[in-house]
């Protein structure tokens, strides 16, 4: 745990450093290229930097509503929604953030959560109005678990200011373009000596300007894969039951609303990549933001009823080869999961097994007839003074 | 004369650093105390709230349920029992009987469809189901710092200045008496 918090806040500050660089050094061949001189390019790389740094304080101070207002959040209190509003609770006490977050309802059918938060005890998580109707109580938790899992890690956090980053740097790369159609085309034409050089220069600026936004998308795009499986750990962890989250991620995947934020920095944040309007789900693309849905599911499907962040890993390497938590945090959760009592076994579902059992018992004492389809497993309990015979399973059509 | 100046501030110096290293493992003990304490408390919270639920829960049961006196008498016997009971092992165990005696309820609940209609009372069956995972996730919470806690006061060198610091009791709940199906006879 605390060693992926400093890696995280590690790679964060390479990361961030690499995307400085980048913005500035735009900045610098911008300038150089617009003005002809050497020094154009410091200034250049100066109000480079002065454009990031207003957008970090303003960041800063309202990144987290500024991300909400964007996805169209609204915040609801406990009588809106008790349900919700017990989960995040119970989330917040399972991973020990120091504050309740805020809980936001996002009106869109498209089923989608995503969390804000640069400070534990400021956080505030969203979801879509279609989450909560398609997912059932134990996979809500999950989703839920895996929103708090990300601000656990501080993964909203450096996504905030990566997002930035990236919006400093789409915003220069598109004043360039407009500054090369208008300016730079009417002083190269000026100039008479050094046309060579400055016409290099601008090639090479605007072969920067063209490549910086993807690159910086793409290492945006990188940050945020490896997260999302870490805060599946995470969300395993929480809930005690990572059958919840899968069986979430399965539904996620099988749905085909589109939804209405399509913005190009708050994508990475869901647990689920926004679709578009008539797009498909495709299982496994190579430049999502987001790992390949079917090998997060059966990652916390092999996890095999233990919970650390340890099974997690072992079943990460049986699915894809290779290590997603680090050494010392498995070594960690292990020593723990040995000195600490084994949890509950199948903890959340046991009330609702416990309901099952009992009414099943009430069941066979007023005469249900119990059948068992043999394709989908369904359980049939059929009223003894039932007149016509069951012929067909009523949940997957095969015949009894 | 000054071999014996230097070798007494080099002893002097010595033993300020391991007096400084004491002090150190002294505060993290401290520490670790305090986090135990503070999750305990946690979870202190949530089984006041689980006491406060239940008079609801049987007054509104009661209003469809006339006929099931001995489990409403039951939980409200279990729950007095919690409420009176002291320190993480006897909570445990009150917790446990509370718990059956709470299934039973909710077991009882499905013969009657009025009841389990009842706006009240699938408010209350959401709120209690709720409280009981938040006593769980506060429990694990309460039981790792408890472990970190009895770990950091046991190893050496911390033992030989931990004799002022309890050893921590964990928080279980009898897992078996909750996980008991109840026995329902016709």
């Amino acid at each position: 745990m605390w060693e992926q918090i400093e890696k995280n806040r590690r790679r964060s500050t390479f990361i961030v450093l690499a995307m400085g660089v980048l913005l500035v050094g735009i900045g610098t061949v911008l300038g150089w290229s617009l003005t002809g001189q050497p020094q154009g390019a410091f200034f250049g790389g100066v109000i480079a930097f002065v454009v990031w740094l207003v957008m970090w304080l303003f960041a800063q101070s309202q990144g987290d509503d500024v991300m909400l207002h964007m996805a169209g959040a609204r915040e609801i209190q406990k009588r809106d929604h008790p349900q919700l509003f017990n989960i995040v609770e119970e989330m917040m006490i399972a991973g020990q953030l120091p504050r309740m977050p805020r809980v936001f309802i996002i009106d869109d059918a498209a089923p989608n959560a995503f969390a804000v938060g640069r400070r534990q005890d400021k956080a505030a998580v969203a979801v879509t109005i279609g989450l909560l109707r398609i997912l059932n109580r134990d996979e809500l938790q999950g989703v839920v678990a895996h929103e708090i899992g990300h601000i656990k890690n501080r993964d909203v956090a450096l996504m905030t200011t990566a997002g930035i980053m990236l919006g400093a740097i789409v915003l220069l790369a598109e004043f360039g373009t407009r500054a090369m159609w208008f300016g730079g085309g009417r002083r190269s034409r000026d100039s008479n000596g050094g046309g060579g050089a400055q016409l290099i220069l601008m090639l090479v600026s605007l072969a920067l300007i063209i490549l910086a936004p993807i690159l910086a998308q793409l290492i945006y795009f990188a940050l945020s894969r490896r997260r999302e499986y870490l805060a599946d750990a995470s969300g395993a962890m929480y809930t005690r039951w990572p059958e919840g989250l899968a069986s979430a991620l399965e539904k996620l995947g099988k749905t085909a609303v589109p939804q209405r934020d399509q913005s190009r920095v708050t994508a990475p944040m869901y647990i689920n990549r926004p679709l578009r309007q008539g797009e498909r789900r495709s299982f496994s693309s190579a430049f999502s933001t987001h790992p390949p849905l079917d090998k997060r599911i059966s990652v916390l499907r092999g996890m095999g009823g233990r919970v650390d962040f340890g099974s997690y890993d072992q079943a990460y390497a049986s699915v894809t080869g290779g290590h997603v938590v680090g050494a010392r945090t498995r070594s960690a959760s292990q020593q723990l999961a040995a000195a600490a009592p084994p949890p509950p076994a199948a903890g959340l579902a046991e009330p609702r097994e416990r309901l099952r059992a009992a009414s099943d018992a009430f069941l066979a004492g007023a005469g249900y007839q119990r059948l068992t389809c043999q394709n989908c497993q369904a359980v049939l309990k059929i009223p003894s003074g039932r007149r016509q015979p069951v012929s067909q399973c009523p949940r997957c059509g095969a015949p009894l | 004369m000054t071999g014996v100046v230097i070798g007494f501030i080099v002893l002097l110096a010595l033993l300020v650093i391991v007096g400084i290293y004491f002090v150190g493992i002294y505060n993290g003990l401290v520490r670790k105390r305090n986090e135990k304490d503070n999750a305990w408390s946690q979870i202190d919270v949530q089984l006041k709230r689980r006491h406060d639920l239940i008079p609801n829960l049987v007054e509104t049961v009661k209003g469809y349920a006339k006929h099931e006196s001995g489990t409403l008498e039951a939980v409200i016997k279990a729950r007095n029992q919690a409420v009176s009971a002291q320190g993480p092992a006897a909570a445990g165990q009150a917790e446990g009987i509370l718990g059956a005696a709470l299934g039973k309820l909710f077991a009882l609940a499905e013969a009657y469809p009025d009841l389990k209609a009842n706006q009240n009372f699938m408010m209350l069956q959401e709120e209690l189901s709720s409280t009981e995972n938040k006593i769980g996730f506060s429990r694990q919470a309460y039981n790792d710092a408890a472990t970190r806690y009895n770990n950091a006061r046991e190893v050496f060198p911390a033992n030989l200045i931990s004799g002022g610091f309890q050893k921590a009791d964990l928080f279980e709940i009898q897992v078996a008496a909750e996980r008991e199906v109840p026995n329902v006879k016709f």
